[in-house]
């Protein structure tokens, strides 16, 4: 099991430089809308052609501009949920699905990959209805049994959850969980979302302007994002520009402090990350007197916003999120961050 | 009465309808899949006859495929003859009602969701499965259309069929070529039958495309 992607494409005001691999699992594609992450899947799956490079699926070469390799889509073994789904509008369910199995010829057969499909997405008793009668989460198993009934070698999700609301999206991703174990292939998925990318992915890539930035695994990219930009998109409220001051010291002029970190600081440091939920008026380290300037209250917390004493006028608040339970009435005077969530970031 | 006119005109329609159901179609199909400079030329050529006078439509017909042009003189080999023969009628029809199949099917086409035809091709079905079971009836509302106001106005020729086979009773008399020399020969009590028998059919199709989409409402597949 194994992907391995190095595509270029000049889309007019930018280009795409995809070069990523992956040795199986759930790879994440995490990025802003027009980053290039829909592309570069319909790319992989022939819908689109890159000007140059090469694609390689399990060994099977799918695009070689060098060789001039370029298997039609519907060779390439790769299945592909489409961010509506693309559903058959004038067909049945079943219809639907067994259009994912038009190659295989033995009725006895097709008929036992339907059955089989069908009570594996838990569609029984919806074979005859249109994709317009069904609920959100109802097409979205449709169009997922229609693809995996194939059989494919590479699963792709296109944002999978945004056409639905936040709460089904939750009970969705964890069914979602467990249909992609038992598919057990390589499977991409493109999101825009850090946190579902974090739930579902074993190894993320971080896309911007049609590159890949970072590609490591999820947790590791959310605790050691090394970059500013990974910083920003794995939703790191706090990151600013900072400088190193010894082996475990990072100046920044911006807070007025320097922060103690648990990971060494290399030379060509240049900011500095940490995430909103990481302070707290207990931790001894990195402890220093703030003033508190606003309060975002949201359903189950509280951002507040605070400045360091010694804050030089005119650089910007930093957010700390607090959950409502744990929130007392009176505000601290000090807050401290441990050294191991300190992150710093060198691009 | 004569009722060869009516056989006629339907025969014609029909006949042009049929062919121009599936050039209009594959005319629409491919001109959106071409270079943008050569899409806009082939486009205004395979428009005009909707807005040239359809007389002038006949004129090129007759530069075509008259009985001492190069194109007659050829066809003239294999016993086909445009100029004063009922098919040449169909020809004439075709022409004229062509844009107006070419250019529904178009607007329908350019609105289908192409992820549809994406999706199923990434589930490893053929082209022509994607085209005749997913594209077309995703755009039938508009491919009808385009079929009636086809066959209407094929039904509805003068200008081109007067130009290239005349009126001849029996031979290439449709209604409304029979209309139009029942009136110059002042025999009003038989055009007004004609008139009425255009406007009964007219009617008709009408009817039946009201009904068609009433029945596809209710279906909720409209």
């Amino acid at each position: 099991m194994s992907l391995s992607v190095d595509i270029h494409k000049n889309l007019g005001s930018f280009s795409l430089d995809m070069v990523f691999e992956s040795g199986g699992g759930i790879l994440g594609l995490l990025g802003a809308s027009g980053s290039g992450k829909s592309m570069t899947l319909m790319s992989i799956a022939g819908i689109a052609k890159p000007d140059r490079g090469r694609i390689v699926l399990d060994g099977v070469t799918l695009f070689d501009s060098e060789h001039r390799i370029n298997l039609p889509p519907q060779r390439r073994k790769v299945g592909y949920l489409f961010q509506n789904y693309a559903l058959f509008p004038n067909m049945t369910v079943r219809q639907n699905i067994l259009s994912g199995l038009r190659r295989e010829r033995d009725k006895m057969k097709r008929e036992q990959a339907f059955n089989d499909i069908i009570a594996m997405a838990q569609l029984n008793g919806l074979e005859r209805h249109k994709p317009s009668q069904l609920s959100g989460g109802q097409q979205q198993r449709v169009a997922l049994a229609r693809i995996l009934v194939g059989k494919p070698a590479l699963l792709m999700l296109d944002e999978p959850f945004s056409a639905l609301d936040s709460l089904l999206s939750r009970h969705l991703q964890s069914q979602m969980q467990l249909l992609l174990k038992e598919f057990g292939k390589s499977v991409i998925i493109v999101t825009h979302e850090h946190s579902e990318a974090y739930r579902l992915c074993d190894e993320l890539a971080l896309a911007d302007d049609g590159k890949v930035i970072a590609i490591k695994g999820a947790k590791a990219l959310f605790s050691d994002p090394e970059s500013r930009q990974a910083a920003l998109f794995t939703g790191c409220e706090n990151v600013i520009d900072a400088a190193r001051a010894g082996a475990f010291k990072i100046d920044v002029p911006q807070w007025g402090v320097r922060l103690f970190a648990a990971m060494p600081a290399r030379e060509e440091l240049c900011a500095v990350g940490v995430r909103a939920h990481c302070f707290h008026p207990d931790i001894a380290h990195n402890r220093f007197p703030v003033c508190f300037t606003g309060d975002i209250e949201e359903p189950f917390e509280h951002i507040l916003q605070f400045r360091y004493k010694n804050q030089p006028p005119g650089s910007p608040d930093l957010w700390w999120r607090v959950p409502k339970s744990n929130r007392s009435i009176k505000l601290p005077a000090e807050l401290g961050v441990d050294p191991a969530s300190v992150m710093p970031l060198y691009r | 009465m004569d009722l060869y006119p009516l056989w006629n005109s339907l025969r014609i329609a029909a006949i042009s309808c049929f062919f121009v159901f599936f050039l209009g179609i594959f005319a629409a199909y491919y001109i959106m899949r071409i270079p943008r400079v050569l899409k806009g030329v082939l486009d205004v050529i395979l428009t005009l006859p909707m807005v040239l006078p359809p007389t002038v439509c006949g004129y090129f017909l007759l530069l075509l495929f008259g009985n001492r042009r190069p194109l007659g003189i050829f066809l003239a080999q294999f016993s086909l003859k445009f100029v004063m023969t009922w098919y040449g009628g169909v020809l004439a029809a075709a022409v004229v009602a062509f844009p107006l199949m070419y250019r529904t099917a178009r607007g329908a086409f350019e609105s289908f969701d192409e992820t549809l035809a994406y999706s199923g091709q990434t589930l490893g079905l053929g082209n022509a499965f994607i085209f005749w079971r997913i594209r077309m009836p995703a755009c039938r509302q508009g491919i009808m259309a385009g079929t009636v106001l086809a066959f209407a106005r094929a039904l509805g020729e003068y200008g081109a069929t007067s130009m290239l086979v005349g009126y001849t009773p029996g031979r290439t008399a449709t209604i409304s070529t029979t209309v139009y020399n029942l009136w110059r020969t002042n025999n009003e009590a038989d055009a007004f039958w004609w008139v009425m028998v255009n406007m009964a059919i007219s009617t008709l199709v009408l009817v039946v495309v009201n009904m068609m989409e009433q029945r596809n409402k209710k279906a909720g597949l409209a």
